[in-house]
């Protein structure tokens, strides 16, 4: 199926090894920069108290929420312990011509 | 070999129901029996000072459902109070008169609001459970008047939330400021100055003396020590809480300031744990110095330090704990962190975050981090405060001229 990729910001508007929120339609999006330079995609909020994880800081692969430091992977939305139990939903990323583009599916 | 111990633990709040689910995740194979003396699923207790007063249908918030217990291999029993141990013969008595026996055991029995020892004192309402803030809630329609006895963080959140609904609130605190032992004064003074702009009437240095009922056609007066009255509509006092003790105290345990236990949370009985706003235990950061803190991160790592030395049989006295206290409050859209033990009477240096937020640093004299705290909104505060708290857990010795110009990226510090 054809995916439904959105442009969602240039690759240089993220600092390696950091965060920024993407709005799009209506909904929150997380999109990291690992430390090796790869892209990913994930909701915005935390599932434990609907947090903006852009404000939480990156750590290797880990995304803390800022509110009470729930972590997660972010390159599989996996919740990595107390408090937050509820993965995130990660979003397909590609880089083309400079600019992020991530499928909402 | 002998067979892994059944562990029992007395309180499913959030130390109890963290460190039963910790046992697995550490590897414990035992029988894992969690008593607790609500009727609920373990649940969190920060949110009944917020969302569960401004929201009319607040969501419970759960700490762990009750399938996810089971699937771990957890038997929580609901409405099970423990009125005693017995230690010679390893078992916890009910209160319906049943025995459990215990192989290890881990006192979570948290801690119980402090009662107003004025005359009609008991008719203020205190705010621990989650029955409690429903009946807080209930009486808090727009323009009902609420006075808050005590400006610590559980009344002046409730003072915020209630501001939410639109009533009118007054928050009594006999100190000369909110927060007096928490708090570095700055901070303190800025979350006092949002309560008045926000229509509070928050009023300091004046004690309560007395609390009347149905008088003049007022449901509350209450009577202050500079002689004025205040009508009201429901009082809710706010003034501290105290280790729930009596069940270790009556086995002959250690109690110094709560039930002391050693920095993997072991009791002077090496069966027995204690976790949480229960205990108190020695802090590496004070160079092992004793504290009670009753935080929620406290509760949570606690329960997961007593569950990895109960599932690795860990021999003798560990030493004083190296956890960070951490601790959060929210009021209107201001967030509050506080990481480590500030001192209101040493110096704190400044560190502008941006959006109007602050930053408050102090260190030791010999040049080590001890302790931050940080007011503002939550995206300015969070990530330099996170920073910031592994800085002191490193031990390290920043440059606090650094450290207090914004334009040094916090980050950069870290590698
Ligand atoms: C309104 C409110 C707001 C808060 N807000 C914040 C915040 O913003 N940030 C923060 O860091 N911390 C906050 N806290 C503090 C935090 O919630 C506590 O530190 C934490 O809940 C302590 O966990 P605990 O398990 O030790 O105690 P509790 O959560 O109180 O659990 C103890 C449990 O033991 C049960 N129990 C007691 N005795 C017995 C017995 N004999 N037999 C069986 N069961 C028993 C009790 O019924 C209770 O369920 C707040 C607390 C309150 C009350
Ligand atoms: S809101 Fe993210 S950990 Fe609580």
């Amino acid at each position: 199926m054809a995916g439904n990729w959105v442009d969602a910001c240039a690759a240089g508007d993220i600092d390696q090894e950091d965060v920024i929120r993407f709005d799009h339609s209506g909904r929150t999006f997380a999109i990291y920069r690992s430390p090796d330079d790869s892209y990913f995609a994930t909701d915005g909020l935390c599932t434990h108290e609907q947090v903006h994880l852009a404000d939480g800081l990156v750590m290797d692969e880990i995304i803390e929420c800022p509110k009470h430091n729930g972590r997660f992977d972010y390159r599989t939305g996996a919740a990595k312990g107390a408090p937050v139990c509820v993965d995130l939903k990660t979003y397909p990323v590609k880089v083309e011509g400079g600019r992020v583009m991530i499928d909402l599916g | 070999m002998s067979a892994a111990p059944r562990v029992v633990v007395v309180g499913a709040g959030e130390a109890g129901a963290r460190a039963a689910m910790a046992l697995r995740e550490a590897g414990h194979v035992g029988e894992v029996v969690l008593l607790g003396a609500e009727a609920h699923a373990p649940y969190e207790r920060p949110p009944l000072s917020k969302a569960a007063i401004v929201d009319d249908e607040p969501a419970f918030p759960a700490i762990a459902a009750a399938a996810d217990l089971a699937g771990r291999g957890v038997e929580h029993r609901r409405g099970a109070t423990v009125v005693a141990i017995d230690r010679a013969a390893g078992e916890v008595a009910l209160a319906d008169g049943g025995r459990v026996p215990y192989g290890r055991l881990i006192l979570a029995t948290g801690a119980e609001p402090r009662r107003l020892a004025i005359p009609g004192g008991e008719h203020a309402l205190t705010l621990r459970d989650w029955g409690d803030a429903a009946r807080i809630r209930r009486h808090l329609a727009p323009g009902a008047r609420l006075c808050v006895i005590g400006a610590g963080f559980i009344g002046l959140e409730l003072a915020a939330s209630a501001r939410a609904r639109g009533c009118a609130v007054s928050v009594i605190e006999p100190l000369p400021r909110p927060l007096v032992r928490a708090v570095p004064a700055p901070l303190a003074e800025r979350l006092a100055a949002r309560h008045r702009a926000e229509g509070v009437d928050l009023r300091c240095g004046i004690g309560v003396a007395s609390i009347a009922v149905e008088r003049d056609g007022e449901p509350f007066t209450i009577a202050l020590t500079d002689g004025t009255t205040l009508g009201a509509d429901l009082v809710v006092a706010g003034i501290g809480a105290s280790p729930r003790v009596e069940l270790a105290k009556a086995a002959g345990l250690a109690i110094d300031n709560g039930i002391a236990v050693d920095g993997a949370m072991r009791t002077s009985d090496p069966r027995v744990f204690a976790i949480g706003d229960c205990a108190s235990y020695p802090l590496a950061l004070l160079d092992g110095r004793r504290v009670r803190l009753e935080s929620w991160r406290n509760a949570q790592q606690q329960g997961e330090r007593a569950a990895r030395a109960i599932a690795g049989d860990e021999p003798g006295v560990a030493a004083p704990s190296d956890a960070v206290p951490w601790f959060w409050s929210d009021q209107y859209d201001l967030h509050l962190q506080i990481a480590g033990l500030p001192d209101g009477a040493a110096p704190f240096v400044e560190r502008p975050l941006g959006d109007g937020a602050i930053m408050l640093l102090q260190a030791a004299p010999d040049g080590r981090l001890l302790a931050a705290a940080a007011l503002g909104p939550l995206g300015a505060v969070a990530r330099d405060m996170r920073i910031v708290e592994t800085l002191i857990a490193r031990r390290a010795r920043p440059d606090m001229a650094a450290l207090a110009d914004p334009a040094t990226k916090l980050k950069g510090l870290l590698r």
